[in-house]
């Protein structure tokens, strides 16, 4: 009976007034002094607080973790002027010296073709999503979509195997993986211009139906043009997805410690087929160190365009 | 939408008026250009069902040929000789290592993101969200090369005396029994792949925890819930298919994921006791494929290739098709 009458039960009409607002900090602490059953509740609010904060700290530690590692140990080469201009030609694992500008050049000029390929197809999939298709076959393609975007890159990679070496007869080339980057770039595209495109309110396209103007020329002088840093942001973010991707070019594109710009030439350099060649010495002192310097010029080279990606979405977003 | 997962649990936003005035074709002109850049827009679309369609089809057709010349049944065989005279190939141990070194990162980066995703949108300070925001996005944009690289060289020699200590702790229970094998186990694996998904679960939960109704938070707290019970009764079950359609997109990309698998893995020998433990070795389908990428010689040994890499496909094609129907259908309920 005691427990019924007790008075300080919150839900109790008996309570004094002046009873603090429950929820949040306030109502926790008030809780915690009570010394009634609700204790178990402000003890459980206090747990979850801490839970939630260690969370955070775990999910933070592989970071700093992570990026000390690479920092550490790859800075030094850096800072070399040779690392910047030259190869990695007649270099062997336990040699020291030698630069990584033909993997630079080429993994740079790899996901510029790709991206040459990839972004009309994917800023018009989005135009067509967003601005024409209603109905099944914009259902179709929003699924495919999706299901392009969960394709691991090592089967994108073996599908342009059966398609280009297998089926055409045709070598291995940096091109061929440039095609695998393509498939998993279209996605990351088509999403982000999708979002940006939708938040272009429909008042500007009335406005420039009610002026007569037809609907191509509204989507690319008035849509297109609202969204067009958004846009640019979802370009960024995409090709620096595919920078880091090394499945693709480890079935199709073999490395070269020369210098090549010929994308049909056969082997390739790229930064992360240079990090897998030095990987396999990496007991030797010079291959890790090269290989962690590698490793880190991709990393600046990724968040370098997730950076701009995101300065440029920070000005130029579309204001609601 | 987020740019980690490529994929958003936001819903359609309507016009002003809620109705979507003059959408479709309707506002075509039916002009020469509205025509043609319509048509340009729709071939577009096409195209990507054409790809996705193609990568089904040209898998399927390679698989074949290697499939029926095979002596061993796929499924269950645990053999791997693809070439020679009479090739023999089963998946059963790569099925297994995926399996689980993918479940394995689901059981810790789930619990764990959804608690970052809690932690930024609703116990953070406001100063730090954004910034916690950014960090965890940061571990996104590191390319999964480098965590292979950290996994083999850093992280494992961290690991190494958790797996003595769980072993000869719970070396009885078949899971963790010991094998020998103190490099790339499957539960180092899964590990470094929960680092990896981490922050998918975590973006897209945080995209739709932010969504909760300001309605229910405040009458969950006007009723007198703690905190915790508010986000226990309001938050959660608000971003509950949120959460299971990230977890799901994370585990296609832990399924899925190659280089940093590769990396790690330690190869079983050819005849190797079958084990249930956790701290065996084994390769998963991406990182077989991936290690043998120069021996794709002749068709019948890459058809077996192409065939692993087929069953990996419906793998994550199944994982993700899940992922969506669950965000469908929390449109559909939310509308």
């Amino acid at each position: 009976m005691s427990a019924i009458t007790d008075e300080r039960r919150p839900d109790d009409a008996s309570a004094p007034d002046d009873f603090p607002p429950s929820g949040g900090g306030e109502g926790r602490d008030a809780l915690l002094q009570m010394n009634n059953p609700h204790r178990a509740r402000a003890i459980k609010d206090v747990v979850a607080r801490v839970v939630m904060w260690t969370c955070f700290f775990l999910a933070i530690v592989p970071l700093v973790w992570i990026l000390w590692t690479v920092i550490s140990k790859g800075i030094h080469l850096l800072g070399e002027m040779q690392w910047w201009t030259g190869n990695q030609r007649n270099i062997n694992s336990d040699d020291a010296g030698g630069g990584a500008r033909h993997a630079i050049e080429g993994t740079l000029q790899m996901v510029a073709v790709t991206a040459v390929i990839a972004v009309p197809i994917g800023i018009f999939t989005a135009v067509y999503l967003v601005e024409y298709g209603r109905g099944k076959l914009a259902k179709a393609i929003s699924f495919t979509v999706d299901i392009l975007s969960g394709v691991p890159s090592i089967v994108a990679a073996l599908f342009i195997y059966a398609v280009w070496v297998t089926t055409f007869g045709l070598s291995r080339s940096g091109f061929a993986a440039a095609l695998a980057l393509v498939l998993l770039m279209i996605p990351v595209v088509v999403r982000s211009t999708e979002e940006m495109l939708k938040l272009v309110p429909n008042e500007l396209r009335e406005a420039a139906y009610a002026l007569g103007v037809p609907k191509w020329v509204t989507v690319v002088k008035v849509v297109l043009r609202t969204a067009f840093s958004g846009i640019i942001t979802g370009v960024l973010l995409g090709v620096a997805r595919v920078m880091g991707e090394t499945a693709p070019l480890l079935i199709l594109a073999p490395y070269t410690k020369n210098f090549q710009r010929d994308l049909f030439a056969g082997n390739f350099p790229t930064l992360p087929m240079m990090i897998n060649q030095d990987r396999g010495d990496f007991a030797l002192a010079t291959a890790a160190e090269r290989m962690w310097a590698a490793a880190l010029t991709l990393i600046i080279l990724v968040l370098l365009l997730n950076i701009i990606g995101r300065v440029i979405a920070y000005f130029g977003s579309v204001k609601k | 939408m987020s740019s980690v997962t490529g994929v958003s649990a936001v819903d359609e936003l309507p016009g002003p008026d809620g109705g979507h005035p003059l959408e479709g074709d309707r506002a075509s002109t039916g002009r020469l250009g509205d025509r043609l850049f319509g048509g340009v827009a729709t071939l577009s679309g096409v195209i990507v069902i054409v790809l996705v369609t193609l990568i089904a089809i040209f898998l399927i057709v390679q698989a074949i040929p290697a499939l029926a010349n095979n002596s061993a049944n796929f499924f269950t065989s645990r053999v791997w000789a693809p070439g020679g005279e009479e090739p023999a190939f089963g998946i059963l141990e790569f099925l297994w290592t995926t399996v689980t070194a993918s479940t394995l990162a689901m059981l810790i980066s789930v619990p764990v993101g959804v608690g970052v995703a809690l932690f930024i949108t609703q116990y953070a300070p406001p100063w730090l969200t954004r910034p916690a925001a950014a960090l965890v996005d940061l571990l996104a944009a590191v390319p999964s090369i480098v965590y292979g690289l950290w996994g083999l060289i850093t992280f494992s020699p961290f690991f190494k005396p958790f797996q003595s200590f769980m072993e000869s702790a719970l070396g009885w229970f078949p899971l963790f029994s010991p094998t020998g094998i103190s490099g790339g186990t499957i539960f180092f694996i899964g590990i470094v792949l929960a680092i990896m998904v981490l922050p998918i679960v975590t973006a897209l939960s945080r995209e739709v925890f932010e969504q909760t109704p300001i309605a229910h938070k405040e009458g969950a707290l006007a009723l007198g819930a703690t905190k915790w019970e508010m986000i226990r009764t309001a938050v959660l079950p608000f971003g509950r298919p949120g959460v299971i359609s990230a977890s799901m997109l994370a585990l296609g990309r832990a399924l899925g994921e190659t280089i940093a698998v590769t990396f790690l893995v330690s190869a079983l020998a050819d005849g190797s006791p079958w084990t249930w433990s956790l701290f065996n070795g084994g390769e998963t389908f991406a990182s077989k494929i991936a290690n043998n990428a120069a021996e794709f010689s002749n068709p019948s040994k890459t058809g077996a290739f192409i065939a692993a890499g087929l069953v990996l496909f419906v793998l994550t094609f199944v994982v993700n098709s899940i992922a969506r129907v669950v965000i469908e259908r929390r449109k559909a309920f939310t509308e």
